[in-house]
C-alpha cells in the first residue's frame, strides 16, 4: 500500500524535514517494503529487547556537582544569543499546512 | 616499535610528528583527513619530547600521532560529522576517549572524513567528498589493472575505502598515523578496515564509553579501533577501555589492560563456522580464503566446527527499522539553536528548525530521520519497532546458544568483496549498499559483540581482503589472542605506496609500522 499524502505530510510535521522531491518519498516506500520482511519472522512469547547490558543494573551516582560554570564556552557556538539567553524565534506558532508551506507534497 | 624507538631516542617525538604531518600533505588526494590539527599536534609532540629526555614517558603511547573520526568531540577542534548542521562547530570539550588518549601522551594529528554523521559503508557521502583508498595507488593494486590507454581514466578508477570509518582505515593504511579511533554501529571501523587491509576492533557494547561520541544508534554504537597489527589494538584498548561515570553504558567491573601472549598451542580451541554467513553476492574469492582460514586452524588442531546463526538473515531488516528509529530521535537535537548551522528563517521556531535541518543534513541524514519517524508511529510501533526489537533478542540469543555449546570464537569474512571502484559503488544509493555491506558485520552489533577485522591476503585485482573474529562478550583478550595468532600465519604484506612529491624520509617509517 502506498503512504498516504496526510501520513507524509504528518511525517514532515514530526520530524521538520522535508521530503524535498518524488526521490524522498519514494526513498520512503522502499524502505517501508525492506522492513515489511520482519513480519516474515515468528516472534510468538519473544520479549523485545532495549539493550544488550539489560542483565546488569543501571546504577546512580552520588548527587554530588562535580562540572558546570561554562556558560561561555557553551554560548560560543550559538549564532544567536542575547546575555546568557540562546535567541530562538516566536513559538507556539505550528508549521502552515500543507496548503501553505512550500513543501514537494502539494503537487503529489 | 616506534614506542620503543622514541624511548630509546632513535626518533623524537617531534620528527615523527613532523613526517607524519608531512606526509598528510603528500597524501591529500586521499581526503582522509577533515581537518589537521597542526599547531596543536606539534606542541604536544614538543611536551611528549621533554618527558622523554627526562626519561619519563607516560607510556606506550605518549608522542605516538593518532588520527580520530570528526564523529568524536575534540576540545578546541572544528568537529562536523562530514555534516553542514556542524560546519564551523568547535567543540567545547573531548570526548572520553579523545581525553584519555591525550593523558597517555598521544599526538592528535587531526579528525578523518567519514560519511555523513557516519551513516553510509563507503565513506562517499560526506560534505568533504568521498575518501579514496590508498590502495588504489599501491603497486599492487596497478600492478593487477587493465593498463588503460590515458591517464584520465587511471585517475578515476580509484577504489572507496569501506565506511563510515573510511577516513580513519585510510590514515592509519597510509602511515599518517599510527591508530586511529572509527565508531562500529553496523560494521562502520570492521569494513573500511577491511578494505584498507588494517586491523579494525569492534569493542564489546559497554566497554568503552561513548560520551562524547556524537550518537547514532545508542544501544548499537561503539567507538571503534584501527592500527597496523593486533598488538596495536591491544595497546590501545588498554588505554581506553573502563567505566566512565559520564556513559552510564559502560559497565562497571574492573578493566585490566593485558599484553597479548604469543599462542603457540590452538588445540583448546574451538572455531565456529557460521553457515549464514556464506551470504548471497559472497565473492568465490573470500569464500575461498575463508575456507583456507578454517583449514589453517584446523591442521594447527583447533576444533573448528560449522555451526548456525539462524536469524543472521533478518538483521539488516532489524537493523535497518532501529537504526532509523534511534537516529530520528538522535537527530532531533540539530536545531540550530545551541550549536551548529542556523537558518536565516525568522518567522517561528518550527520554520526556523524545519529550515535549519533541511539546509544542514543531506538526503542520507534525512531519509533516515523521516523512515524513522514512521516506525515510530503509534499505528507502526508495536508492528515495526517493537517487532524489530523482539528479532534482536532472536539474533542476540542464536549467538548466546552457539557459545554457550562450547564455540570460543566465530570465523567469519567481513566484507562480500574486496573494495569497489568509486564509480561503480555510486550507481547505487546509500541504503541499498549499506544494506549489501553490512550484512556480515551487523550482527555483532546488534548482539553486543566484539569483533575484528584481521587482513588477511590480497584479491586477484590486488586490494586487501580482511576475515572477522566475532568473541564472546567482554572477552577481548581471548579474541585478539587468536586474532594475532592468525596474523602471525598469513603475514599480510605491506602495502607498495606510490606517492609523488614525497619526501624520502618519511617511508623510512615503514620499517616501524606498529608502535608496540
Amino acid at each position: 500500500q502506498k503512504v498516504t499524502v496526510e501520513v507524509l505530510d504528518h511525517l514532515e510535521h514530526l520530524a521538520l524535514v522535508d521530503f524535498r522531491d518524488a526521490e524522498g518519498v519514494e526513498r520512503l516506500q522502499k524502505a517501508i517494503q525492506f522492513a515489511d520482511q520482519l513480519h516474515d519472522v515468528n516472534t510468538d512469547g519473544v520479549e523485545p529487547m532495549d539493550s544488550v547490558l539489560e542483565d546488569r543494573c543501571l546504577y546512580l551516582r552520588g548527587d554530588d556537582v562535580t562540572e558546570g560554570n561554562c556558560t561561555n564556552e557553551l554560548l560560543k557556538n550559538a549564532r544567536e544569543k542575547v546575555e546568557e539567553y540562546f535567541v530562538a524565534p516566536p513559538g507556539n506558532i505550528p508549521l502552515p499546512k500543507l496548503e501553505e508551506r512550500e513543501t514537494f507534497l502539494q503537487s503529489s | 616499535q616506534v614506542s620503543a624507538a622514541l624511548k630509546e631516542g632513535r626518533v623524537t617525538p617531534t620528527e615523527l610528528c613532523q613526517r607524519c604531518l608531512s606526509l598528510i600533505k603528500s597524501t591529500k588526494f586521499l581526503n582522509a583527513y577533515i581537518t589537521v590539527a597542526e599547531e596543536t599536534a606539534l606542541k604536544q609532540a614538543e611536551e611528549s619530547e621533554k618527558r622523554y629526555r627526562r626519561g619519563q614517558p607516560l607510556g606506550v603511547l605518549d608522542g605516538i600521532p593518532v588520527a580520530v573520526k570528526d564523529n568524536f568531540n575534540t576540545a578546541g577542534i572544528e568537529t562536523t560529522c562530514a555534516s553542514n548542521m556542524l560546519k564551523g562547530y568547535i567543540s567545547p570539550y573531548n570526548a572520553t576517549v579523545v581525553q584519555k588518549l591525550l593523558d597517555q601522551g598521544a599526538v592528535l594529528l587531526g579528525k578523518t572524513n567519514l560519511d555523513e554523521f557516519a551513516m553510509g559503508s563507503g565513506s562517499t557521502d560526506g560534505v568533504f567528498g568521498p575518501v579514496r583508498n590508498p590502495w588504489s595507488y599501491s603497486r599492487q593494486y596497478k600492478e593487477k589493472s587493465v593498463p588503460k590507454s590515458d591517464s584520465k581514466a587511471e585517475e578515476s578508477n580509484w577504489v572507496i575505502t569501506g565506511g563510515s570509518s573510511g577516513g580513519s582505515a585510510a590514515a592509519v593504511s597510509s602511515f599518517t598515523c599510527f591508530a586511529a579511533l572509527g565508531s562500529d554501529t553496523g560494521g562502520s571501523t570492521r569494513n573500511p578496515a577491511a578494505h584498507c587491509g588494517v586491523v579494525g576492533l569492534k569493542p564489546t557494547y559497554g566497554l568503552i564509553s561513548r560520551h562524547g561520541l556524537i550518537p547514532l544508534v545508542n544501544s548499537m554504537d561503539v567507538p571503534g579501533i584501527l592500527t597496523r597489527c593486533v598488538d596495536d589494538a591491544a595497546v590501545v584498548l588498554g588505554s581506553l577501555a573502563g567505566h566512565d561515570p559520564k556513559d552510564s553504558t559502560t559497565i562497571q567491573d574492573n578493566f585490566k589492560p593485558f599484553e597479548l601472549p604469543n599462542l603457540s598451542d590452538v588445540s583448546k580451541l574451538s572455531i565456529g563456522i557460521p553457515k549464514e554467513y556464506h551470504a548471497p553476492g559472497l565473492s568465490s574469492e573470500i569464500l575461498a580464503l575463508w575456507s583456507k582460514a578454517a583449514d589453517l586452524f584446523k591442521n594447527a588442531g583447533a576444533k573448528v566446527i560449522e555451526v548456525s546463526l539462524p536469524h543472521t538473515c533478518y538483521s539488516i531488516v532489524c537493523y535497518h527499522v532501529l537504526c532509523t528509529a534511534e537516529v530520528a530521535s538522535n537527530m532531533a537535537r540539530f536545531d540550530g539553536l545551541e550549536y551548529g548551522h542556523r537558518s536565516d528563517m525568522n518567522k517561528s521556531t518550527e520554520s526556523m528548525y524545519a529550515a535549519t535541518r533541511r539546509e544542514g543534513f543531506n538526503d542520507v541524514v534525512r531519509g533516515r530521520i523521516l523512515s524513522g519517524n514512521y516506525f515510530l508511529l503509534k499505528q507502526n510501533y508495536e508492528n515495526y519497532f517493537i517487532k524489530a526489537q523482539k528479532v534482536r533478542r532472536l539474533i542476540a540469543n542464536d549467538f548466546v546458544k552457539v557459545f554457550r555449546s562450547g564455540v570460543d570464537i566465530l570465523l567469519t569474512p567481513t566484507t562480500l568483496s574486496d573494495a569497489v571502484p568509486y564509480m561503480e559503488f555510486i550507481k547505487e544509493d546509500n541504503r541499498t549498499r549499506s544494506a549489501q555491506d553490512d550484512i556480515l558485520t551487523q550482527a555483532a552489533n546488534m548482539a553486543g559483540l566484539p569483533a575484528i577485522n584481521v587482513p588477511t591476503a590480497l584479491s586477484e585485482r590486488g586490494l586487501p581482503v580482511g576475515l572477522q573474529f566475532i568473541g564472546r562478550s567482554f572477552q577481548e583478550k581471548q579474541l585478539l589472542t587468536v586474532a594475532k595468532w592468525f596474523e602471525n600465519q598469513v603475514k599480510f604484506p605491506m602495502i607498495q605506496l606510490e606517492v609523488k612529491r614525497h619526501d624520502h624520509d618519511a617511508f623510512q617509517h615503514q620499517k616501524s609500522a606498529s608502535f608496540s
